[in-house]
């Protein structure tokens, strides 16, 4: 459907989302490829965004699985509808009350009827009409990764009581690392490997005008100039392009039309989370703001 | 649109070789640099390539790099061989220097004054009976002012030691006799019973090994004790290879687990050599942890984790900024654990600036320089 790396750009920027070459390129790869795409990057860069935005471009539904330690099969893939498997018991156990093949009835509570599916058993069935987000893997334990290597390279689960369970046509997976530990080279090797970069200063001002529709270019443009400055600080937590959007959104509610000292240091909150930094930004920052933002 | 759209492949069987020959090439050459770039990676990037346009660079580049690389510290490898494979440029500066100095540093034993003429050769002078030197005395001697021999010896028994890693609860359950209602296998057993309520069966907590950091100062002033305290680190990553992350910090901060992983204790010892750029450098100790504590640390890799720090605490830098960036990581780990190879020695006081500015935010601070000091503090990190 794509043949070029531009046009999945082209597709992405039409339902708001701005792509480097690089997020183009390897977002083509992924669909062209039916790869699951690997995105690492600080945090609040989009990698999240970028998954809603391919589910938007591929007529897809997004699927996520937000991973947490001690997250299970269960609670991923499948669990049996227990209550329903007892009714079922129960209501043949009356009917039928002097059957002897208790193998049979006992055969048919593992049916997929009686199957609840999470979302990776969601996605392997939509038929190719999902992205499945697995949202910081670096979360889940190894267990769970070993779990998810079947999932990623034969594109199907199995559930013991029932079989293999393969998907038609495979659905976009999108996987995203926070980078707290490292991820087991298995899991990486199958999969496309993409370092999600913050935006330039132009595409972040465009983003920015995006998803805040009521921002003038002006605003716009001076909280990602001080935004990007704020980056280069090395700062605990360095704002990413969620919090430019967020600082703009605040600036507007407060009535601002542009960013100077009061109001920033008013909506300081919405752009910078750490006390250390608060402190470092009215003291390195906010004083300079006119010269920086006249550049 | 599931099937891939094929409309770049070459059409003559022998161009096409003809890139399968280069991408191997490249794929060996960025092998060579430390990228993981195998052969399944390599068949990736040849579906990748027959994607985009051959003739555009940028396109070209994206589908490689995706394709082949698989952490940021792989970027910097990977662009200098691309540059010279596909744009014809040459190799970076930092790719001609010779590795040989640095792995020196780090062949067995070049730690010491008299590291050309050692390997224990019995012909140099060196009793053999220096060699059989009571191992209980051996523990208790200073690493340094050891002979090649009892060095070796001391190496045998670093490599011995198995440093326990300390266990913390997990988030995952185990049958068991807890209190927790295990539902799943419950109900199981109530379906084979014809749905008849049986017993409840329960589980517990599973427990997992905490996390072990070491940071270790390889800097000039540290560069005696560095050779022991890497051998350290890698008995620590043979034991809980998952959980243990190693870096070394001088004026800046290079992970080393990966090297460290290698089984054999030299192999990894070298391995580690020609990772690290910045061998008896000066101390930006609050800058490294710093970059630690960006990169790593905050994310996860200390939260909880028992953090062991190896320096003397010769800070060439900002002292405030160590105490600052102590004081955070103390925040985030479990247990702050500092050697000082000189905490050991008689009328030791913590006098370096570095040392006062970092001493509020440790938990345990130690000495390292005997096989004995480095078992006392691998019982530390056990019990932690």
């Amino acid at each position: 459907m794509f043949t070029d790396p531009s046009q999945v750009a082209d597709a992405l920027t039409a339902v708001g989302y701005l792509p480097d070459l690089g997020v183009a390129t390897a977002a083509y790869l992924a669909i062209g490829m039916r790869r699951p795409l690997f995105l690492e990057g600080d945090p609040g860069v989009g990698k999240t965004a970028l998954a809603s935005a391919l589910a938007q471009i591929t007529d897809s539904e997004l699927i996520r699985l937000q991973c947490y330690e001690g997250i299970d099969v269960s609670q991923a893939l499948y669990d049996w509808n227990f209550p329903r498997q007892i009714l079922h018991l129960r209501a043949a156990g009356d009917s039928t009350a002097d059957t002897a093949d208790t193998t049979k009835l006992e055969a048919s509570l593992y049916q997929r009827e009686f199957l609840i599916a999470g979302p990776v058993l969601r996605a392997l069935e939509s038929s190719g009409r999902a992205v499945l987000l697995i949202d910081e893997i670096d979360r889940a334990d190894d267990e769970f990764e070993a779990f998810l290597l079947e999932m990623l390279a034969d594109d199907a689960v199995t559930i013991p009581e029932l079989g293999t369970i393969r998907a038609q046509v495979p659905p976009l997976v999108v996987l995203t690392s926070n980078r707290t530990r490292e991820v087991h080279d298995a899991l990486k090797r199958r999969c496309l490997y993409h370092w999600v970069e913050h935006p330039d200063l132009e595409r972040e001002v465009d983003i920015i005008r995006r998803r805040v529709p009521g921002a003038a270019a002006a605003i716009a443009r001076q909280v990602a100039l001080v935004v990007r400055r704020l980056r280069e600080l090395g700062l605990v937590k360095p704002p990413g392009v969620a919090e430019s959007i967020d600082w703009t959104q605040a600036l507007l509610m407060v009535g601002a039309d542009r960013l100077d000292g009061p109001a920033a240091t008013a909506t300081l909150g919405a752009a910078v989370k750490y006390r250390e930094d608060e402190l470092r930004v009215r003291r390195e920052v906010l004083p300079d703001l006119e010269a920086l933002l006249s550049q | 649109m599931n099937a891939p759209p094929v409309n770049a492949s070459p059409a003559n069987p022998a161009a096409e070789s003809a890139i399968v020959t280069l991408l191997a090439g490249f794929a060996r050459a960025l092998r060579a640099d430390g990228v993981a770039a195998d052969q399944g990676r390599v068949a990736a990037c040849l579906t990748a390539l027959a994607l985009v346009d051959p003739a555009d660079a940028d396109a070209v580049y994206w589908a490689a790099r995706v394709t082949l690389c698989s952490e940021p510290d792989d970027f910097a490898r990977f662009d200098p061989v691309f540059a010279a494979w596909f744009l014809g440029r040459a190799a970076a500066p930092n790719r001609q220097q010779p590795p040989a100095r640095k792995a020196a540093l780090l062949t067995p034993g070049a730690a010491r004054p008299h590291a050309a003429d050692d390997d224990a050769d019995p012909a140099d002078g060196e009793p053999l009976a220096a060699a059989a030197a009571d191992a209980e005395v051996l523990r208790h001697r200073d690493v340094t002012e050891l002979s090649p021999a009892e060095r070796a010896e001391v190496n045998q028994m670093i490599a011995l030691l198995k440093p326990r890693m300390a266990r913390r609860r997990s988030a995952r359950h185990a049958p068991g006799d807890g209190r927790r209602l295990d539902v799943a296998r419950t109900v199981r057993a109530m379906l084979r019973d014809g749905g008849e309520p049986g017993h409840l069966v329960r589980q517990r907590r599973r427990e997992k090994t905490r996390r072990l950091v070491l940071l270790l100062d390889i800097s000039g002033s540290m560069s005696p004790y560095a050779e022991v305290l890497i051998r350290f680190a890698h008995a620590a990553v043979r034991a809980a290879p998952q959980t243990t992350e190693v870096f070394t910090v001088s004026t800046r901060l290079t992970r080393v687990t990966r090297p460290l992983r290698l089984r054999d204790p030299d192999l990894a010892l070298q391995a580690a050599g020609t990772a690290v750029p910045d061998w008896s450098g000066g101390t930006r100790l609050g800058e490294s942890l710093q970059a630690f504590l960006d990169r790593w640390g905050q994310r996860g890799t200390a939260r909880g984790a028992v953090v062991v720090i190896a320096s003397d605490g010769w800070e060439r830098g900002d002292a405030a900024l160590l105490g600052e960036q102590m004081r955070r990581l103390s925040y985030l780990a479990r247990r702050v654990v500092w050697i000082n190879p000189h905490r050991g020695k008689a009328g030791y006081a913590p006098i370096t600036a570095g040392m006062i500015a970092a001493l509020p935010a440790i938990d345990d601070l130690v000495a390292g320089h005997t096989v004995d000091a480095l078992t006392q503090v691998a019982d530390l990190i056990a019990r932690a």
